[in-house]
């Protein structure tokens, strides 16, 4: 156990190397070797991670790497816990960022600067929001991620760009606020950080005490709810997403679910399966709020036309189905929402490179044209059959129109691939639970199909705008390996989540089942005669 | 001193979420240290008002009780740092768009 300690403290320090080398080499930015340096670092954070998950599945089914930093004693000193939820967002995240700095080292790089380090910092407060099992720790990874993205929001310039990330940066900081005020509340009824050590406190709360902690944990949740755009807080949302350089968005896919990550650990860790005399606190609120946040992202994405604000749109309908699969509050919806969690991700980080490749190709002049044929009518509707039929379409078109499908198919839940097996999971554990369907469950099942129904909608309106009717007729288009690499990956990721769904649902029913019994993380975390 | 500490991180709050809600950037970034004074307040609050006791235990057989909690005095001091330097960093981005949209309207509209 002593070496896979160490192993989880490496997807903080990979990251922090490989911006701190960055700074070293200077912003060289047309450098190649400064190019392989960057996808090298990413490279071997995928590899670390994936090891990280590996060990964790190797040894047992509720095991968890924890590190104390500096190695003061458990509930003093602070603390990084890999359990298999922290292992697979890890994953998740080195993954896709791999795949953004593979497309960003194409062109985006360049277009301002420090763009490496900056990128390197929000991985690494990623992994760290992930991995660190202390309160206020959180709270500095947060601030770390939040910094780097300010920096890459801006990233690239320009007036809307600026606009954008005031308004990120006016929310993110309000949000900061609250986080510190949930955290000293929680602090000044249970004396500690730790978040194990919070959730064996819980019960021991005075009585005269447990409404300051219950407001402490609802001012928390308002925080966290604010990252993970979660409706009536996420109006900043679709304009930051679509104003940041395309490799920043989808990097920020994953950002929205640190928040989801933060709700799930603690909640479930505190509230949900607690011994406290609260049992749920929150729950239907929680549950309202996803259910108001799938309807918004649906009716959104139907009313977008462009590209990046209906992946912005997309981004919130996901965010909506993990706050409603949380609520629910049950191992085998959880296990679906993980799932589900790592596919959404890859695709709407796709999504948003996606949208990238088919500005560079297309004309935009023709896509605004596809806009307003769709509302005004296209007066001459009679087109002479023989130039439709022998329209050729180039090979790069087809690869892109291909990869937009598998896109469509994974976001909307629509079968054979991965978002269906995500959705399948989650509505057949909550219809086939021991005490039957509830009313709950009827608006899960709604809620998730009915938004699959507008994504699919929007997603092949948008299709047909592109692909169809805004083709350019010559056959210049060019692709770069670069370019279009990252994202047949992704979606071959999600592609082969589908084909290998037994072995990845095995391990995230494990997963859930770790977090809905949270005294697990308790003992693992605590020594034993501090947990008793 | 519960109840000046009390009054002062509610008047310091109030101000700061008006001043947050209003149209002009300056506004918004003094509105934003406001409350961070206030938030910090409200962090050294959480480890219970004492005067005159040292945060360090020192000597076998002290007695906790005659000492202060030394946590939030540090949670304070992190706060602080990042606090501050997010307060630094939006005056740049305020500036920036100062200049890009020339308004300080934090829509960028001029009026």
């Amino acid at each position: 156990m002593t070496g896979m300690n160490h192993i989880a403290i490496l997807p903080i320090l990979i990251p922090m190397a490989a911006a701190i080398a960055n700074l070293f080499m200077g912003d060289h930015r047309s450098n190649r070797r400064m190019i392989g340096l960057n996808l090298g670092f990413g490279f071997l954070l995928v590899i670390v991670s994936a090891l990280l998950l590996v060990v964790l599945t190797q040894s047992g089914t509720s095991a968890a790497a924890v590190y104390p930093l500096g190695n003061w004693p458990v509930p003093f000193g602070i603390v990084l816990v890999a359990d298999r939820l922290a292992a697979m967002m890890v994953l998740t995240t080195s993954i896709l960022s791999l795949a953004a700095l593979a497309y960003a080292s194409a062109r985006w790089h360049s277009r301002g600067p420090n763009f490496f380090p900056l990128f390197h910092a929000l991985v690494m407060g990623l992994n760290g929001a992930f991995l660190t099992g202390d309160l206020f720790n959180l709270f500095v990874f947060f601030e770390l991620l939040l910094a780097a993205s300010y920096g890459l929001a801006l990233h690239g310039g320009g007036r809307n760009r600026v606009r954008a990330a005031m308004h990120y940066i006016v929310i993110n900081l309000v949000a900061s606020f609250l986080f510190l005020i949930g955290v000293a509340l929680i602090y000044g009824t249970t004396g500690t950080l730790n978040m194990a050590d919070i959730a064996r406190a819980v019960p021991l709360i005075r009585p005269e005490d447990r409404g300051l902690f219950e407001a402490g944990a609802g001012v928390l949740g308002v925080a966290f709810l604010i990252k993970a755009g979660a409706w009536p807080l996420h109006f900043w949302l679709p304009n930051t997403y679509s104003a940041a350089a395309p490799p920043v968005a989808a990097l920020f896919a994953v950002m929205t679910k640190v928040g989801f990550y933060a709700i799930l650990r603690l909640w479930t860790l505190v509230f949900a399966n607690g011994s406290g005399a609260e049992v749920a606190f929150g729950q239907n609120v929680l549950f309202v709020i996803g259910i108001a946040t799938v309807a918004y992202g649906s009716i959104g994405a139907l009313s977008c036309k462009a590209l990046d604000r209906l992946a912005s749109y997309l981004i919130l309908v996901s965010a909506g189905t993990l706050l409603l699969a949380v609520a629910y509050n049950s191992p085998g919806v959880t296990t679906g929402a993980l799932y589900y969690l790592v596919v959404a991700t890859f695709a709407a980080g796709a999504l948003f490179l996606l949208k990238d490749v088919i500005d560079q190709v297309l004309p935009a002049e023709a896509q605004v044209l596809a806009v307003s044929l769709e509302l005004y009518g296209d007066e001459e509707e009679a087109i002479d059959e023989d130039q439709e039929v022998s329209r050729t379409i180039p090979a790069a078109a087809t690869i892109l129109s291909w990869c937009f499908a598998v896109a469509a198919l994974v976001m909307a839940g629509l079968p054979p691939l991965s978002g269906f097996i995500a959705k399948f999971a989650m509505i057949s554990a909550a219809l086939n639970a021991e005490n039957g369907p509830t009313a709950a469950t009827w608006w899960l099942t709604g809620a998730f199909i009915v938004s699959g129904l507008f994504v699919l909608i929007s997603m092949v309106r948008n299709g047909i705008n592109i692909f169809w009717t805004s083709l350019p007729e010559d056959n210049t288009m060019r692709l770069g390996i670069l370019e279009i690499g990252p994202i047949v990956a992704l979606l071959a990721l999600c592609v082969l989540m589908a084909v290998a769904a037994g072995p990845a649902m095995a391990y995230f029913a494990d997963t859930a089942a770790f977090i809905h019994a949270p005294l697990g993380y308790i003992e693992t975390v605590l020594p034993a005669e501090a947990a008793s | 001193m519960e109840l000046t500490l009390a009054i002062a991180i509610g008047v310091l709050s109030a101000s700061g979420v008006y001043l947050i809600l209003r149209p002009r950037t300056f506004q918004v970034i003094i509105g934003l240290s406001l409350v961070s004074y206030a938030v910090n307040l409200f962090i050294l609050a959480m480890g219970r008002l004492r005067t005159d006791a040292a945060p360090i235990l020192s000597g076998a057989d002290a007695n906790i009780a005659d000492y202060t909690d030394p946590v939030p005095q540090a949670l304070v001091l992190t706060a602080i740092v990042i606090g501050f330097a997010m307060t630094a960093l939006f005056l740049v981005v305020l500036l920036a768009s100062r200049g890009l949209s020339g308004s300080d309207h934090v829509d960028g509209r001029g009026d």
